[in-house]
């Protein structure tokens, strides 16, 4: 939802960075600010990948220009796990698998590190066990998958509803949704976005990142934005994913300036 | 900037100090003259050098095995000393006759063994470069039967025990360095359970080598009576030399009917520095011998450290309804080389063996599991469950596994399990993404990894151990 006044919660300025020294992101632009839920789509290649990696601090993109401010900081002074801390937040276009390592002692551990930066008190395992019960309702998670070992063995919607889990655990200001709809079936799908909706407030923020419209049916975004070669070249609302869907990405690309 | 998983292993190792001691000590080189004078310095028996003597013969005729995945220069076996001992007057009547600088250098490296500040419920014989300088708990342990002592003075109390059992389950051309180590072991530790005991208390060796040219052989015996058990730990660390020390023991047990013997170790020899100059050769012989019906030898091994581990701790399973088990994690860093694994020998009927191993290779390390589980023809229901489980950290690493399978015997059943994971930047990353620092990650994933071999250590030595490899593998990855 759009709300006056509301703070800003991300910054973007003229962002650029490498990837193995080949240029991805070219002078990028964006302001989020709290309630909003921001889609942005473009076809592969195009940037939007890297753009959320770099939002969570992943070593191997080397930002070259440009500046990023989270809630009025610096994000790119951050080492990964500090923005995490912070409150941003990356749903995984493909959640890493952690054998050994329990679901449920990987959620406390992540809880306990946001909660201690927030200089609130660490919470015990059977507290713990009481506060992600209640969350699990958000995603209709059995508790069975808190004894598994993290995301190991879990079927493609599985993986997807444990990120949201996650999400509903951090209460993160800003969420950044990356490709979430994709590998999904039409029910893990719409439990996915019924969870993020459960989630979304007029204090947090969403960035939803998607090559599709069709979980934009679900997730109804504020703005819609086109990436194209590594910039936002189109804003606008709903009803550009729309448009994009029925004319597809080419129609894009024939409104670029020669020589782009 | 990429961030490679290349850092993570690489903690200061923290005993690698020297205690400077006046040792007495034999010249370099092997010969049989070694033998003897090896001999009269410890004044054995007539039958324990004829012993060395026979070893000693069978060793020049054997070869030094080529078959582990290990690489090394070839070793001089007459540049090293056989024999180097502290200089104190004769040992140990009480712990006030030991060497003050001793008892310093056992309590630096935790294990105090003075009255006041030792562990209150294990007993200990430590072990320093050739000779045991102290042994806890003796009177108390030796009110309910029990003798735990170095086996130089189980050579003058109890010679008939050592004689009945000493090569009966490594034989003394067993393989070369058993054989090596049959010809000049200096000392180690003796334990005997009578009849029907339950030995009270833990019972633990600790080894240290001092001597940057001495080899350290020592030479461990444990005699589990009938219906009688007893759980034994070893420990050992050295100092950090630029050169390579020979390390090359033989552990020998024994478990009559329906007696059990819990063997764990944690092994931190210093390893080497990053570049793999220095550190131990671990050569190392160990083998149970279920002799009695019903009867359990359970090893748990924590192998952290050395340039080079070799060694296959084993059981050979006689008794009928026998058990056998093998748990272990090894973790190599840097240069480090391990080939390591166990055999299991199904001999009687219904007898059953465990095979848990965890490798964990980092930096440029090679980890090989090597196991042989055998099932003799009469060694009907025989059972085998062998898990083998392998993680890479980086990717310069390697792991590999052998497993030898034999099976003579159409009623047993052998099962054999193995995965590969590794620790990537992936998972760093994600776990960082949920507010996880990289050591945190590390460890939770390597805890999780050896969870099951960990819950067989004694408590205390669980935790140890666990904070051990956190310690190892810290800044192995960043």
């Amino acid at each position: 939802m759009i709300v006056d006044n509301a703070p800003t919660v991300l910054s973007v300025k003229n962002l650029t960075a490498n990837v193995n020294d080949t240029p991805i992101l070219k002078g990028l632009k964006l302001e989020i600010k709290a309630g909003e839920i921001h889609a942005i789509m473009g076809r592969n290649g195009s940037g939007k990948s890297t753009f959320s990696k770099i939002l969570a601090g992943h070593p191997a993109y080397e930002v070259t220009g440009g500046e990023v401010v989270f809630e009025g900081q610096n994000l790119l002074e951050l080492e990964a796990e500090e923005r995490a801390r912070s409150g941003v937040f990356l749903a995984f276009q493909y959640p890493v698998e952690i054998p050994g390592v329990s679901n449920l002692d990987f959620l406390r551990a992540s809880y306990n590190a946001r909660r201690k930066h927030q200089g609130l008190e660490e919470v015990d395992p059977f507290d713990f066990e009481d506060v992600v019960r209640d969350r699990l309702q958000v995603v209709q998670m059995d508790a069975s998958f808190l004894d598994r070992s993290v995301n190991q063995g879990f079927s493609g919607g599985e993986k997807k509803r444990n990120e949201i889990l996650q999400m509903a655990l951090l209460e993160p200001t800003l969420a950044v949704l990356d490709e979430t709809d994709s590998g999904l079936d039409i029910d893990a799908l719409r439990i996915v976005a019924e969870g993020v909706n459960q989630l979304a407030n007029e204090k947090n923020a969403m960035l939803v990142i998607t090559h599709y419209q069709r979980l934009l049916d679900y997730i109804i975004p504020d703005y819609v934005h086109v990436m194209y070669d590594g910039k936002i070249v189109m804003t606008g609302d709903k009803e550009l994913a729309l448009e994009l869907e029925a004319k597809g990405y080419d129609w894009v690309d024939e409104l670029q300036p020669v020589g782009v | 900037m990429s961030a490679s998983v290349s850092t993570l292993v690489n903690q200061p190792y923290k005993y690698g100090f020297v205690t400077d001691i006046e040792s007495d000590t034999l010249p370099r080189g092997l010969s049989e003259e070694t033998i003897y004078a090896i001999s009269a310095k410890k004044n054995e028996p007539e039958f324990m050098l004829e012993f060395r003597l026979r070893a000693y013969r069978q060793w020049l005729k054997m070869t030094e095995p080529t078959w582990p995945d290990v690489n090394y220069p070839a070793i001089n076996y007459q540049d090293i000393i056989y024999y180097s001992a502290p200089k104190q007057t004769q040992k140990k009547q009480s712990l006030d006759e030991v060497d003050p600088t001793l008892l310093e250098t056992f309590e630096k490296l935790g294990i105090p063994l003075s009255e006041q500040k030792r562990l209150a419920n294990v007993a200990v014989d430590a072990i320093f470069d050739s000779v045991s300088v102290a042994t806890t708990f003796r009177e108390k342990l030796a009110e309910h039967g029990v003798i735990f002592c170095s086996i130089s003075e189980a050579l003058k109390e109890h010679p008939e025990l050592v004689k009945k059992y000493l090569g009966s389950v490594v034989p003394i051309a067993d393989n070369y360095f058993a054989a090596l180590n049959s010809a000049v072991f200096s000392d180690g530790s003796f334990v005997y359970i009578p009849k029907g005991v339950e030995c009270p208390m833990e019972l633990s060796t600790y080894f240290r080598i001092n001597n940057g040219d001495s080899g350290q052989f020592e030479r461990t015996l444990i005699v589990a009576e009938e219906g009688s058990s007893v759980s034994y730990l070893e420990g050992c660390t050295a100092p950090m030399y630029d050169s390579n020390q020979l390390h090359a023991a033989v552990v020998e047990l024994v478990a009559l009917d329906n007696a059990s013997i819990k063997y764990s170790t944690v092994q931190n020899w210093y390893a080497g520095d990053a570049n793999g100059k220095g550190g131990i050769y671990n050569f190392v012989t160990k083998r149970g011998l279920c002799k009695g019906k019903n009867s359990k030898i359970s090893w748990t091994q924590v192998e952290t450290g050395s340039a080079i581990t070799w060694k296959y701790p084993s059981c050979v399973l006689v008794g009928d309804n026998s058990i056998g088990e093998f748990y272990s994690v090894a973790l190599t860093n840097n240069c480090q080389q391990a080939d390591t694994g166990t055999k299991m020998v199904h001999i009687g009927k219904n007898t059953r063996s465990t095979i848990v191993s965890k490798g964990i290779s980092a930096g440029k390390s090679k980890n090989s599991y090597r196991g042989l589980v055998k099932v003799g023809p009469n060694a009907d229901g025989a059972r085998n469950y062998s898990q083998c489980d392998s993680m890479l950290i980086g990717s310069n690493a390697q792991a590999n596994t052998y497993p030898y399978i034999q099976v003579q015997n159409e009623l047993a059943r052998v099962e054999h399990e193995a995965t590969t994971s590794k620790i990537g930047e992936d998972q760093l990353f994600y776990l960082a993404q949920r507010g996880i620092s990289a050591e945190d990650a590390v460890s939770m994933m390597i805890s999780g990894f050896c969870k099951d071999v960990f819950n067989q250590l004694p408590m205390e030595f669980a935790v140890e151990a666990d904070k051990l490899l956190s310690l190892k593998l810290e800044g192995s990855v960043g």
